[in-house]
Order: C-alpha cells, then sequence, then structure tokens
C-alpha cells in the first residue's frame, strides 16, 4: 500500500467513524435562578441523554445582567452560539430574528404548539413564524399582608378601582402601616405600576397603537393620564423610606418581614420572600392574598387583562437539528407536570395548572387562564433601549422629578431614536 | 514625508560626492551596522507586541470610532448609518451632561482634598516613629479591597435604617435619612467612598517619595536655621515634585475611568444623578443595547483621555 493509499483509507475510516464517535452537544443558556426549576431541568437533560446516545444536553446558567451583555456577542460567532437561548420574547427577540440568528421552526413544533396556552405560542411567533417555545408564564398582581390589612380596617374585596385603591392606601397610612414597599432603585419594580395604568385606562391596543405611532404614539393621552394616576399614588408617599435607592430583593424583605402591606410584583415574590426575609421565613402562605389590579374608572381596559412574563427557549440558526427535538421532549406534558407540583414556575402546558400545590401560585395561574388580554412586560416588549426609558420615568414620575408629559415625550423621543 | 525630508537633508550636509566615500566612512558604516542590528532586533521582537497592540487597541479604537456613526443594536451588521446624530443625541442627554459635572467634581476633589490629604498623613507617617507602620496599613487597605466590595458595603453604611445615617437620626429623634436616594446628596456620598479608598495610595507613593529625599538636605537646612514649614516648602515639597506631577496624573486619570464603584453603590441613581461617563456608557450604551451610541460615548472619552494624558506629559511631566 503506497503511503497514498494508505492516508486516503485512514481519512476513509475516520469519515465512516466519524457520526459513532462524535457527540453532539446542545449548549443552553439561561437565566433561572430557582433551585427546584434547575434541578428539574438537569433531570430532564439527563433523561434525554438516556434516550438520545451521543447527544450531551448541557444548561448553562448566567446571571441576568451578565446574560443581557454577553448574548449579542455569543450570537455573532458560530462557536460561542448556544443551540437554544433563555428568552422574554418581545423587542429584544424581533432584534435577534431581523439579525438573522434565529431557525424558523413553524414546521416543526405544531403538534406541540397545541398542547400550550395560545398567548404564550404567540410570544414566540416573529412576524407568524415561530422561533421559539414558551414553558412559563406569569402574572403582575399585588399581594398583600392580610394581618396588616386587618390592622388597618382595609378589605382587599373592597378594592376594584383605583379610587378605592387610592382610599385604602390613605387608610393603612393612617394605621401607622407603610402601605407598600416597592425596589425603585431598581426601577423596573416601578414600571409595573405604570404599565397596569396604561393598559387600564388605554385597554388591549393601547401599547400597540403607541408603538405604531397613532395618535401622537406614546405623547397620547393614555401614557399622559397613566402617568398622572401614578404621580397620584405617589403623592401619598404610600413607599417605605429611602424607596428611590431600595433594591428589588430589599423591597421583597420589607414585605416578607410584615413592614408593608403590599408589593406589586410578578408570582416569583411567592417563592422570594422567604429567602430575603430576616427571619429567613418570611410570612406564612395563609397571611399572604393576591390582587388583582384595579380597574381605572372610564378605562378601557378589563380587571381581568393581565400583564405578566412569558419565557421560552429560542433556537439559534446554527443548532443541530437534535436542538429542537430535545425542546419538544421538555416540553412534554409530564415535566410541566412536574414543574406545576414542585413550585418551579407556572407551565404553559394546558390542565398543567391542576397539579400546582402551593395555593397562592395557584391563584396566580387562575388569573393567568382566566386572562382577557396578557400582556408582556413593557420593557421587554419594547426592547432594551425603550424599555428602560419606561422603567426610568416610572420612577421619575412617581417621584415628582418629571411631569407626565415630559415622561411621554421622554418615551416617544426613546422610540424615535431607535 | 518627514524621514525623507531628514535623509535628504543629511545628503545636502555631506555634500554631493559623499555617497562614493559611504562605504569606506568609518561613521557612516557604524551607522549601517547599529541600524541593521536594530532592523533584527525590530524584526524578531516588534511583531507580536504590535500585533496584540494592533488587535486589541488599535482596531477597538477604530471600530468604535466607526460604530459611533452608525444606529446599532450589536445584532448583525450595522447598517443605519446616522452620522453625527449619536454624538447630538449625548450631548442633548441631561444623564450625560451631569454625568461630565461628576466626573469634574471627582477631580476636584481628588486635587484638592484627596491629593492634600494623602501628603499630609504621608509626612507624618514617613518617619520611623512608632506605629507607623501599623497606620500605613491601615490607611492603605481599603485600597486592596475590590471596588465592587467597597461600594457594596458603604451602600450599607449609608443605609437610612441601619446604617451610619441612622445614628444620628435615631439620637435626635428625626426621620430616617436616605442619603443614596437623596438626589442632591447622593454624589456626595460617591465622593465620600472614592476619597476613603483611594487617599491610601496616592499615600505610600509620597511615603516612597518622601523616603527618597536625602536626610543630610533637611539636616543641614535645620542647622542654618531653617524652620519646619521652611524645610517642607523649600527641600521636601520641590524635591517630591515628580511623585506629586505622577500622582496627579494618576487621579485624574482614575477620575475619568470612575465606574466600579458607582454601580454596585448608587447604579447611577436616583434620576442618574450620579453616573460618571464611564457608567452613562455601560447603562445607556451596552445594557440599552444601543451600541453605536455607546460607542460614540467611548469615542468621547478616548478624546478627553489622550488630551489630557499626552497634554499633562508633555507640558508637565516633561523633566520627570
Amino acid at each position: 500500500m503506497s503511503l497514498r493509499q494508505t492516508i486516503l483509507a485512514a481519512a476513509c475510516l475516520a469519515a465512516l467513524g466519524a457520526p459513532a464517535f462524535a457527540d453532539t452537544t446542545l449548549t443552553i443558556l439561561h437565566v433561572n435562578e430557582i433551585p427546584a426549576a434547575k434541578a428539574l431541568w438537569d433531570k430532564i437533560a439527563k433523561d434525554y441523554e438516556a434516550e438520545h446516545p451521543g447527544v450531551k444536553v448541557q444548561f448553562k446558567y448566567l446571571e441576568n445582567e451578565a446574560f443581557k451583555a454577553k448574548l449579542p456577542t455569543m450570537l455573532q460567532a458560530d462557536d460561542s452560539r448556544p443551540s437554544l437561548f433563555y428568552s422574554w420574547g418581545g423587542g429584544v427577540m424581533d432584534a435577534q430574528t431581523r439579525a438573522g440568528f434565529l431557525k424558523d421552526i413553524s414546521g416543526d413544533v405544531g403538534s406541540v404548539q397545541s398542547t400550550m396556552a395560545p398567548t404564550a405560542v404567540n410570544a414566540f411567533k416573529v412576524d407568524g413564524k415561530t422561533v421559539g417555545l414558551p414553558f412559563q408564564a406569569g402574572v403582575v398582581s399585588f399581594f398583600y399582608n392580610k394581618t396588616l390589612f386587618e390592622k388597618a380596617g382595609v378589605k382587599a374585596e373592597d378594592i376594584k378601582t383605583w379610587d378605592d385603591f387610592l382610599g385604602e392606601v390613605k387608610k393603612l397610612k393612617a394605621a401607622g402601616v407603610t402601605p407598600i414597599a416597592v425596589g425603585a432603585g431598581e426601577k423596573w419594580p416601578m414600571h409595573f405600576y405604570y404599565s397596569y395604568l396604561v393598559m387600564r385606562i388605554g385597554g388591549e391596543h393601547a401599547l400597540a397603537d403607541a408603538k405604531a405611532g397613532k395618535d401622537g404614539g406614546f405623547k397620547n393621552p393614555t401614557f399622559v393620564e397613566a402617568g398622572k394616576k401614578l404621580r397620584e399614588l405617589a403623592a401619598l408617599e404610600p413607599f417605605q423610606p429611602g424607596w428611590l435607592s431600595t433594591k428589588h430583593a430589599e423591597s421583597t424583605g420589607i414585605f416578607a418581614d410584615g413592614k408593608a402591606a403590599m408589593d406589586l410584583m410578578g408570582e416569583w415574590l411567592i417563592g422570594m420572600q422567604a429567602t430575603t426575609s430576616a427571619s429567613g421565613k418570611g410570612l406564612p402562605i395563609d397571611d399572604i392574598g393576591v390582587l388583582s389590579f384595579p380597574i381605572v374608572q372610564g378605562g378601557k381596559g378589563e380587571a381581568t387583562d393581565t400583564l405578566g412574563g412569558v419565557n421560552g427557549f429560542l433556537v439559534t440558526k446554527t443548532a443541530p437539528p437534535e436542538a429542537v427535538d430535545f425542546l419538544k421532549f421538555f416540553s412534554q406534558e409530564k415535566y410541566a407536570k412536574e414543574a406545576a407540583e414542585t413550585g418551579a414556575y407556572i407551565p404553559v402546558v394546558k390542565g398543567t395548572e391542576s397539579a400546582i400545590q402551593n395555593p397562592l401560585v395557584k391563584k396566580v395561574a387562575a388569573e393567568l387562564a382566566a386572562t382577557t388580554y396578557h400582556q408582556n412586560f413593557f420593557d421587554q416588549d419594547l426592547g432594551p433601549s425603550v424599555g428602560r426609558v419606561i422603567n426610568d420615568i416610572s420612577v421619575a414620575v412617581a417621584a415628582g422629578q418629571m411631569t407626565p408629559e415630559a415622561a411621554a415625550a421622554a418615551i416617544q423621543d426613546a422610540a424615535d431614536q431607535q | 514625508m518627514g524621514r525623507a525630508a531628514i535623509a535628504s537633508a543629511d545628503a545636502e550636509l555631506r555634500g554631493p560626492g559623499s555617497d562614493a566615500h559611504a562605504a569606506t566612512s568609518p561613521y557612516v558604516d557604524t551607522r549601517r551596522r547599529m541600524s541593521l542590528n536594530g532592523w533584527a532586533t525590530a524584526l524578531v521582537f516588534l511583531p507580536p507586541a504590535l500585533l496584540i497592540f494592533t488587535i486589541f487597541v488599535i482596531l477597538p479604537v477604530g471600530e468604535a470610532a466607526w460604530y459611533s456613526f452608525f444606529n446599532w443594536n450589536g445584532y448583525g451588521r450595522p447598517e443605519k448609518f446616522i452620522g453625527l446624530k449619536n454624538y447630538v443625541w449625548i450631548f442633548t442627554n441631561a444623564a450625560f451632561l451631569r454625568a461630565i459635572v461628576n466626573n469634574a467634581l471627582v477631580i476636584a476633589v481628588s486635587l484638592l482634598i484627596q491629593l492634600p490629604l494623602a501628603l499630609g498623613i504621608a509626612l507624618l507617617l514617613a518617619g520611623r516613629m512608632t506605629g507607623a507602620v501599623f497606620f500605613r496599613m491601615i490607611f492603605f487597605l481599603p485600597y486592596i479591597l475590590a471596588d465592587v466590595v467597597a461600594g457594596l458595603m458603604w451602600r450599607f453604611m449609608f443605609d437610612g435604617d441601619y446604617g451610619i445615617p441612622s445614628l444620628f437620626t435615631n439620637a435626635l429623634g428625626l426621620q430616617p435619612f436616605f442619603l443614596l436616594a437623596n438626589k442632591d446628596w447622593a454624589f456626595l456620598a460617591v465622593l465620600i467612598v472614592i476619597l476613603w479608598k483611594y487617599f491610601g495610595f496616592y499615600m505610600m507613593l509620597y511615603i516612597a517619595g518622601l523616603q527618597g529625599i536625602d536626610k543630610e538636605m533637611l539636616e543641614a537646612a535645620e542647622m542654618d536655621g531653617a524652620s519646619r514649614f521652611q524645610r517642607f516648602w523649600h527641600i521636601t515639597l520641590p524635591l517630591l515634585g515628580p511623585m506629586i506631577r505622577l500622582s496627579i496624573f494618576f487621579s485624574v486619570v482614575g477620575a475619568l475611568k470612575l465606574f466600579d464603584i458607582i454601580v454596585p453603590l448608587t447604579g447611577g441613581g436616583p434620576f442618574d444623578t450620579t453616573h460618571t461617563m464611564v457608567s452613562f456608557l455601560y447603562f445607556f450604551g451596552v445594557t440599552r443595547m444601543r451600541i453605536g451610541f455607546g460607542s460614540a460615548v467611548g469615542v468621547i472619552l478616548f478624546l478627553i483621555c489622550v488630551t489630557f494624558a499626552f497634554g499633562y506629559r508633555r507640558l508637565v511631566m516633561r523633566d520627570d
């Protein structure tokens, strides 16, 4: 055998042998810190690996801000690009799709999508094309301390409208209770108020219309009015002292320590409140109530319109075919049920809400299931640039640093600069 | 062009026909051998350094300048060319203008309070008195601490419920005072931390400088009847000159680059009143995915730093 033949033979062998030896590795980038969720995901990865020899599934955790800062760079290069990555949908996902980093998986996942809540599924479509699948959804609502409500003689059932709500805030203040804990130092917790007010005043189409530039875009009366209502609340000084520098975890701790009566927050508060409290135990579950954001009289929004996150995984353009296969495997009902049972998150697979054990989470899930219009977080929906401006102005308006008119104009300016 | 001009001037000086003697002239010969040697050295040692410098310094600087003309979110290639608009937006942004003022404040506090304080303490601790080494260590410790740790620590210390302000407000029965939540006072808190964190470094620089001063000169002056102040003013201070000029350089450049302390301490808040130019770049460029805008801030910062660095070295540190 000549040298040349040897080399050829070796090359052929290597080529034949390659698929048998080479591992396909799926890298999945995420930001989930909840232990129950991490444990479940590792288990799903192991199950998949057992059924598919030669495929490795790696969940890689990155801290939230680090994830957001690193992702654009990681997506640029073929060798650093993950197969799947965590997403909040919205403006960032649109940008990623437009830049051509994502795979159109519309044809592969139809059967899985039909098992999920449609609003959640639609959150991961760009121009009608599916680029990922959701796994969890949540709702922002008022969590309240039943003991403190009782002490101040406030009844949660009586809070239907914004004016009712302001009245109860006054009662709480009069009783010497801090009505609301808010982590305005991180800004986004305050934007929940502004967002809900926009939704309650302007209804389902308010945000979409403003984005499209209708009626003066963000300068339209809905946004100005939302600012005025927020200032109305803040003028009562309902927040804990030093609220402008309080971080999210600190404010959760204030609520969990029983030092404030309410917290307008996403469902993760339920899992977080114990660890952020001074005692490490938090409030007993029975002591916490859930209250939908009140309606604004004369507004177009319904009390059942919900604001909250929808999270999912997106598939990148160079991901191996196993990535989509794994995503479908991941979305099975049995795993969603397990997530519900362990309280890891509220899954989007239909019918799994019944498996939820925690009564509070159950209530939130019921609210979500009965939603008449579910709106993604404004700061995610609008993308990082305009989204952060919404957060900024929410705090500035609440503090009386900016007029509602100037705030609405600032959002429009940011939108124009995109 | 410069080199060609020098070469032709050289040729003119040597006059016509000098080329003919060049090969035999020992002077030219030596020079040629040396330059050959130099070339060889340059060929071997220059490329790695030049490559690294080009890839990691020159190219990114050039790229940032290029991106600054685009409205680009970091995904794909920059395509939306907007000319100088990013720069217009920056200079009409209230948070950026405030950041410039803040940077200037940091420089002012460094030069007017921090450095004199460091010099004063250095004068006290440069001698061999007992406890000097211990105090030097104490004052130097904050400098060793990671900036983020220092920022977090002071965040707790400034807390209105549990921190230092609460000692006063509780004792006087006042409402708790939240320094970091107050837009008029928050930057003062940042300045306090900076002062505390870095003066130890300059103190060490001055102590090193003071220990290098010839004691005989001071003793001679003392014998001639010079007072303490005269000795300081006419001997110590001039001899410490290079160190002082260096420390001013460090503190101005350090003030311009200030970032790590701001993030854990205030995050730029409340109402974007405590940003520096770099934290502004991060919060308004990177986290908002406005890479073009952020690049433009980077370019402005780069120009300020380069102008200062070269100007200062040329004008002030010329003889050091």
